[in-house]
């Protein structure tokens, strides 16, 4: 069960800043095929510039610490490569591009994948057909592959288009930053439902939430609490619900941690 | 016939920042003149325009008379606050012999559009029959040069008439311009082919001095479509390869009568030498509506005066435009719409992409006087910068008196966003193909404005070749 050919990211005492700011300050984190991880904190804890770095964002510059993804280095590797061997971020914002059509994105996105696996890129048509058995997994209307990326999209429009994208590039690792912020419930419904179809025992998620409420609905198997840029306690998905209860003025009283 | 004089021989020392003197800017504007009225040699072909003609005579005449009190502007002057001009006084130019230097039918094929048959070619803004394919217009589109009829109907009332005519290059122009393109269409005639309208210049070793003059009638309920495109001749991608000296100085004017409508792209591709001053001045009568793409993509220079005067109820006016500008390059687009009836509507988008050390200017006047109520006007200029040595200036100018009116406008200057280079990358797209697709997407809202298909596509992969890696 643990033997390390089911580990799909490792991430042994990880510190990363910003603008010469320490974020991160120690991370430790494994993660295996078939799991489903959660990471809860405040604001500020941590979690989001978590999933940056992990996706090789320009704007963090890890300080120490090793991250393996399949075994490999990944924090020598370029966001296009990281993105290219498997993993896929979520964005908790995800960016309008007006000019670009959303079919195009997609095409170019997913043709990019599989050069990288060594495949041939699919051509319009076929590319169609599949993008349109995708749109199921997500609900959504074909219509949106003629606008423009994400461009005039409801906040729950654009997570669930976030989430068409993780359906067409089968990561192996996907990592949703904070996708339940924003959304009604119908609409977390439909992300949620999206998630749980795309999860199988090769893959492995790593949620990035504030809220319990997500966990209803995709459960995980570990919940890590972050604060001050490290992971404090990791517990199963009971955790969650007694963070949801106790609030996170909770953590203050955990011993170690400074109020 | 080379023309050297005192104002033209100035020295080195009038480069930018140094402001020279108004004597040598009033001379140096003299030189033009006389270069443009002095025509080919004797011995060569007679230009084809040499029309008998009082009234030209006249209008001709006066301009030439009114040119005397002038000079060519100075930075010190609002209008040309951020484009300097001292570069061309330190030019030695000549009339270009057009005959000498027609392009071959082979050399015209890479402008050619294959979707737009009917064309009207200027070659140094003289007529070139030769070059034209006037075949099979539909009958209500009249096309011709200075000596047709509608030309010659046109000297007193249409040519030279529109407000801002004694601007100083606008009057160098009418002083002395040796041809012009006219088209007329018909009450209730339609021509939704686009029309190219092609002036070419063309230099030899010695600098050239050229004024291409056009006049557009669109009568009442007519549609046209035209495409005015300058251009030099060269190898492929005409900026990239052709680096050719001259100076042009462009003016065309525009009437629409009641409900007529018109669709003008206008292309300034010049060689990389080039100077390149040109005006478009519109007058719209009642319900007419009137588009403009404008694409600033070549010239060391240029500069486009767009104005357009409304002169009727429910007037629509869309202006779009897009500047490529790279290397020294410095490309400066002045609109104004004069507003003058109640519910008329204007609609401005201009985008600049400036790489290197170029510059981009945009100056924005839209005047809104008290009879202009309901009045609804947009205006937005968008730039990119792409390197921390590229300039932008832009200025919107809005008059309003009226008081029950609606008008906005912005101006943003931004680079490309690493957030969404990173979103792009993220995606397995490489930062390289991340950048392109961005830089894409920004001119594409413009180029895709432009009616052809085979335009779009030409203008695209000059945007490649020009800004893409």
């Amino acid at each position: 069960m643990t033997t390390s050919e089911n580990v799909i990211l490792s991430i042994r005492d990880l510190t990363a800043e910003i603008d010469g700011q320490p974020i991160l300050k120690g991370v430790n984190l494994t993660i295996r095929a078939g799991e489903i991880h959660a990471i809860m904190g405040r604001n500020g804890s941590g979690k989001s510039t978590l999933s940056k770095v992990l996706a090789g964002h320009p704007a963090y510059t890890v300080t120490g610490g090793e991250v393996l993804f399949h075994g490999e280095n990944l924090l020598d590797v370029e966001p296009e490569e990281r993105s290219r061997k498997g993993l896929f971020l979520a964005f908790q914002y995800p960016l309008e591009i007006p000019g670009v059509s959303n079919l195009d994105f997609l095409r170019v996105s997913y043709n990019s994948r599989r050069k990288g696996q060594g495949l041939d890129e699919l051509d319009a048509f076929d590319f169609e057909d599949l993008i349109t058995e995708k749109l199921k997994v997500v609900q959504m209307d074909p219509a949106f592959l003629g606008r423009s990326v994400n461009e005039g999209f409801s906040g729950g429009e654009k997570k669930r288009n976030e989430i068409l994208q993780m359906a067409l590039l089968e990561p192996s690792l996907a990592i949703l930053d904070e996708t339940d912020s924003g959304l009604d419930i119908d609409a977390l419904k439909i992300v949620a439902d999206g998630v749980n179809q795309l999860k199988n025992s090769e893959n492995a998620l790593l949620l990035i939430t504030h809220y319990q409420r997500l966990l209803n609905y995709i459960q995980p198997d570990f919940v890590h609490v972050t604060h001050a840029g490290r992971i404090i306690r990791t517990g199963d998905k009971s955790l969650a619900l007694e963070l949801e209860d106790r609030g996170y003025d909770w953590i203050d009283q955990w011993e170690g941690v400074a109020a | 016939m080379t023309i050297v004089s005192s104002g033209l021989t100035t020295d080195s020392t009038t480069g930018p920042g140094t402001p020279s003197s108004a004597d040598q800017r009033s001379q140096y504007l003299q030189n033009l003149l006389t270069i443009a009225q002095s025509g080919p040699d004797l011995g060569q072909v007679a230009p084809v325009a040499q029309v008998e003609s009082s009234a030209l005579q006249t209008l001709q005449g006066q301009a030439a008379a009114r040119l005397r009190e002038l000079a060519i502007p100075s930075t010190r002057e609002e209008d040309w606050r951020f484009t300097d001009l001292s570069g061309i006084l330190s030019l030695e130019l000549k009339h270009p012999y057009p005959h000498c230097l027609l392009p071959s039918r082979a050399e015209l094929l890479p402008i050619l559009l294959p979707d737009a048959p009917h064309r009207l070619v200027f070659v140094n803004g003289i007529f070139a029959p030769e070059l034209s394919h006037l075949e099979d217009l539909p009958p209500g589109v009249k096309v011709g040069n200075a000596q047709s009829e509608t030309a010659q109907a046109a000297w007193t009332t249409r040519v030279g008439q529109l407000p801002g005519s004694e601007e100083v290059f606008t009057t160098l122009n009418t002083a002395a311009f040796e041809d012009i393109a006219v088209i007329q269409v018909a009450k209730d005639t339609v021509l939704d082919v686009p029309l190219h309208l092609i002036f070419v210049s063309t230099s030899g070793s010695q600098p050239t001095f050229s004024q291409p003059r056009c006049l557009i009638v669109a009568d009442r309920f007519s549609q046209l479509s035209i495409v005015e495109d300058y251009i030099t001749i060269g190898e492929g991608c005409m900026y990239g390869s052709a680096n050719g000296v001259y100076v042009t100085n462009a003016v065309t004017e525009i009437w629409l009568g009641e409900n007529a409508c018109i669709h003008h792209s206008r292309l300034q591709r010049d060689s990389s030498g080039a100077y390149h001053i040109g005006k478009t001045a519109v007058h719209q009568s009642q319900n007419s509506r009137y588009t403009n793409i404008s694409l600033l993509l070549g010239a060391k220079l240029s500069r486009h005066n767009l104005e357009v005067f409304h002169q009727g109820e429910q007037v629509d006016t869309q202006l779009h435009g897009l500047a490529l500008v790279t290397g020294t390059q410095i490309a400066d687009t002045h609109s104004s719409i004069v507003y003058q009836y109640p519910h008329c509507s204007s609609d401005q988008l201009y985008k600049a992409i400036v790489d290197d050390r170029g510059r981009s200017i945009f100056n924005g006047r839209v005047y809104v006087p008290q009879a202009a109520q309901l009045t609804n006007a947009a205006q937005l200029n968008r730039n990119l910068l792409l390197s921390s040595k590229a300039r932008v200036d832009t200025k919107p100018q809005l008059e309003i008196v009226a008081d029950n009116v609606k008008c906005a406008h912005g101006a943003t200057v931004s680079q490309l966003e690493d957030d969404e280079i990173f979103y792009l990358q993220s995606r397995g797209i490489n930062r390289q193909s991340a950048k392109n697709l961005l830089l894409d997407a920004f001119a594409r809202e413009i180029i895709n404005k432009v009616p052809l298909t085979s335009l779009r596509e030409t203008l695209a992969r000059c945007m490649a070749c020009r800004l893409i890696l």
